[in-house]
């Protein structure tokens, strides 16, 4: 049983390990880990903003770029998220959401230029989680850093904390978002990772576009499990982290940058 | 030294003019204030790179000066200077309302402000933010409390005396708790220091305290009530000590900053090429905010004047004001710096400076919050007894007369 | 006093009538299957019936708590990634969805709207639909083929490095 029927539903489900029925899920047997009170029905105290670190059978999903494959003038994980969750280039680009963006980076002695996609990265130690005053910037235990617009307020204080301009805040009323994608004003939001795709076993949209394009610039995987193609590759080959000098350990690295 | 009266306004025209005025600017902020939460923030200037706008500034601006407010109470009763005792309540009054202006300002900003009950229900207790939330609503009880405690009688001195010292402490935290919102971005050029605490404790001494100087003067001119010369000019002294702990404050942030290579582009950007930013830094905080009110305020002569410490007053105000734009807007204007060394290009514009032009919703937000603690400030002291019937010289001081 | 009596008698007559009226209303209202007299027909909501057989809990049960079912479940997925939850504002949307003119769903604006038919009358306001899509919508269950089609240029760019 889920230790909640229908009539006592208020209540907070600290046991949803029944709930889970694909296999892909047990990784999230341990959830109640996350260091959450609940004082009163209706008050919630989230102590030091679920940092809990992922243990080994948890899943710490994440990407690998590769910066050499990633093409210059190619924007197609881009337009893949923007279609996939209702964002769009409305000729605004400061107060447009982006949740992911191609940058060019040109070395200023040499002139030498790549390009490369941001987006969110995931880190283990999220600044914006660490300045959330309601603890609606959180992060899963696999990883996935998310906004919980429910309890968004809208101050814009993780926008100032991240050290990535990853994050968008909504400047306008929406109507007709995508129903496996809420979006709305007054409320911050980032790349999710796709996480209405990954949690039933899919990938990413713009991982999906970038393959498809056959340029295979981008990898999503489960960083902690030793036997992923991302692992493998992060263990073989050289990557590193935007702003890795910041400790934060973001889950989306960068080959041949 | 003679027993202090205390009497509430007289309701004559300039004080309730003064309220009907303060008043037509609260319903102008209601007004930007429905305007924004209808249409969203695409009506203000604000955007995802200057995402903390005017509103902000002001907010800010009025939180600090409130601590600072609470500053002449403090020189009372914590530091037993007795001339400053009989304004205690004025101090407090003026706190509370400077915190409640700028806090209304600030949740009427929010994207969400319905949602206000959701801050108070849902704490994460590792965010300076909530912190903040707790050391705000506390720093109004407890300056409550020491009114009431004022206001009573027969109440035992010590007990005044530990009130006075305890919000004393309190307001020290609350104002560090407000440096530290910026002072605790890692990620940001502008912030990340620990001296963003100390610097606003000295903001909030020199802005508290030149807010409190007109509000005192203009009060007691609408009412006629005396105001003491050397009281004033004690005020005057103190006001030009504060400004200078400011400037120091600013002066070793920015030779920390220019020693470290790292910081080079940041330091240029505000004191040679930011534009606006660098005009308001140079001329507004510290031509007209620091330089100008210490030479005026220490001119022998002039110095002790009251035209002089009015407009030194004023000065502080208006630098203040530019030195916390500089603080909020100034420091987001910067780019985030994603990959040092290199040239940056994207639909986002990485590595450019922030465009920001303020609207004139948020102008009218930030005077409604302003607005909102004048009134107060007024209304309380119409209502109670807050503002002492004579604060002449012979009337504060015991030692005046034997003085002169 | 005679114009008084009369004002007395008619508050009578018309709460009077509302205390008459108004255990049938609760007791019509409760039904499933409502059918109000004419009297009614504009005074009561006219709640549109959803797809399929049942909801996932008996109608009056969910009158009441469908908003704890939602928010209990919300948390469920959103916090612990559970997509298999039994309350799901997304089928609630896609059973209780409403065809408006050229058969589309049409959207919470419209106040024909399953959820607005009740809390339009009830008087309460509901916060979902800030966010979340108020119809469903369609099966878009890739992005790509979607992008692919619309941009030309990158389907072309698609297909040239694949050569």
């Amino acid at each position: 049983m889920s230790g909640c029927d229908k009539s006592n539903c208020g209540c907070v489900n600290t046991n949803p390990t029944d709930l889970l029925s694909s296999s892909r899920r047990n990784f999230l047997g341990g959830a109640a880990a996350v260091a959450t009170l609940t004082l009163a029905p209706g008050i919630t105290i989230t102590a030091f903003g679920g940092s809990a670190k992922a243990s080994g059978h948890h899943a710490r999903w994440g990407l690998l770029v590769d910066v050499n494959k990633c093409k210059k003038d190619c924007n197609a994980c881009v337009t893949a998220c923007s279609t996939e969750h209702g964002w769009e280039d409305t000729g605004h680009p400061l107060t447009d959401a982006q949740w992911i963006r191609k940058v060019t980076l040109k070395d200023k002695k040499s002139g030498f230029e790549q390009s490369l996609p941001v987006m969110c990265q995931h880190c283990a130690e999220p600044p914006c989680v660490d300045v959330c005053p309601t603890a609606a910037s959180f992060r899963r235990d696999d990883g996935i850093v998310l906004v919980d617009k429910h309890l968004c307020i809208g101050c814009r204080y993780c926008i100032m904390a991240c050290p990535y301009q990853a994050r968008s805040f909504i400047h306008e009323p929406l109507i007709d978002q995508k129903e496996y994608s809420p979006r709305g004003k007054g409320t911050v939001e980032s790349c999710n990772l796709c996480v209405h795709r990954v949690d039933v076993g899919g990938t990413p949209a713009c991982v999906e576009a970038c393959s498809a394009t056959g340029n295979g610039a981008m990898l999503f995987g489960n960083l902690n499990d030793p036997d992923s193609e991302i692992s493998k590759r992060v263990a073989e080959y050289p990557s590193t982290q935007i702003r890795a000098d910041l400790g934060l350990d973001p889950g989306v690295r960068y080959e041949n940058l | 030294m003679k027993r202090i009266v205390y009497r509430e306004l007289e309701g004559n025209v300039g004080v309730y003019g003064l309220i009907l005025l303060m008043g037509a600017f609260v319903l102008a902020g209601a007004g930007s204030f429905y305007y924004m939460e209808h249409f969203g923030h695409i009506v203000t200037g604000m955007n995802n790179q200057i995402v903390w706008g005017l509103p902000h500034v002001f907010a800010i601006f009025l939180i600090v000066a409130a601590s600072g407010a609470l500053n002449v109470a403090s020189i009372g009763s914590v530091f037993g200077k007795t001339a400053y005792k009989p304004m205690a309540r004025m101090s407090g009054l003026l706190a509370v309302a400077l915190l409640l202006g700028g806090l209304s300002v600030l949740v009427l900003d929010l994207g969400r402000p319905d949602r206000l009950i959701v801050a108070m229900t849902s704490y994460n207790f590792k965010s300076i933010f909530a912190w903040n939330i707790l050391l705000y609503n506390g720093f109004m009880v407890i300056v409550g409390v020491y009114l009431y405690l004022q206001m009573e009688r027969n109440v035992p001195k010590a007990l005044l005396k530990s009130v006075g010292l305890f919000a004393f402490i309190w307001r020290l935290l609350l104002t560090t708790g407000t440096g530290s919102i910026f002072g605790w971005l890692i990620a940001r050029e502008a912030y990340d220091s620990a001296l963003m605490a100390p610097m606003f404790i000295a903001m909030s001494l020199s802005f508290g305290l030149a807010i409190f100087i007109l509000v005192a003067l203009t009060v007691n001119g609408l009412t006629n009530r005396p105001f003491g010369g050397a009281l004033l000019a004690r005020f005057g002294k103190l006001l030009a000590i504060f400004a200078a702990v400011v400037l120091y404050f600013t002066l070793a942030q920015h030779l920390t900053s220019l020693y470290a290579t790292e910081h080079h582009t940041y330091e240029r950007f505000i004191l040679l090429d930011g534009g606006i930013y660098t005009q308001l830094f140079w001329f507004g905080h510290i031509l007209i905010g620091n330089i100008a009110p210490i030479f005026l305020l220490l001119h022998p002569t002039m110095g002790k004047k009251r035209p002089a410490i009015v407009l030194s007053a004023l000065m502080i105000i208006a630098g203040g004001f530019a030195q916390v734009y500089v603080i909020v807007i100034g420091g987001q204007a910067f780019p985030l710096m994603l990959f040092p060394g290199y040239e940056v290009q994207s639909s986002l514009m990485d590595g450019q400076i922030g465009q920001y032009a303020p609207s004139l919703p948020e102008l009218m937000l930030g005077l409604g919050g302003v607005a909102i603690a004048i009134a107060l400030t007024i209304v309380g002291m119409k209502v109670f007894k807050i503002v002492p019937k004579s604060l002449a010289d012979s009337a504060v001081d015991p030692h005046h007369s034997a003085a002169k | 006093m005679k114009f008084g009596l009369k004002i007395l008698a008619l508050f009578l007559a018309i709460f009077g009538g509302g205390l008459i009226v108004l255990p049938g209303q609760v007791a019509n209202a409760e039904g499933q299957n409502f059918n109000g007299s004419a009297l009614l027909a504009g005074v009561l909501p006219n709640i549109p019936k959803g797809k399929g057989n049942s909801c996932i809990a008996p109608t009056d049960f969910m009158r009441r708590n469908h908003m704890n079912l939602l928010k209990h479940d919300r948390d469920e997925t959103v916090h612990f990634g559970n997509r298999q939850v039994k309350a799901s504002l997304k089928e609630c949307v896609a059973c209780h969805a409403v065809n408006g003119a050229n058969n589309t769903p049409i959207t919470v604006e419209d106040p024909k709207h399953f959820c607005r038919a009740c809390h339009d009358y009830v008087a309460v306001k509901i916060d979902c639909f800030e966010c979340h899509a108020s119809r469903p919508g369609g099966t878009l269950k890739s992005s790509l083929d979607k992008v692919l089609m619309e941009n030309k240029a990158l389907a072309a760019y698609a297909k040239g490095s694949e050569e």
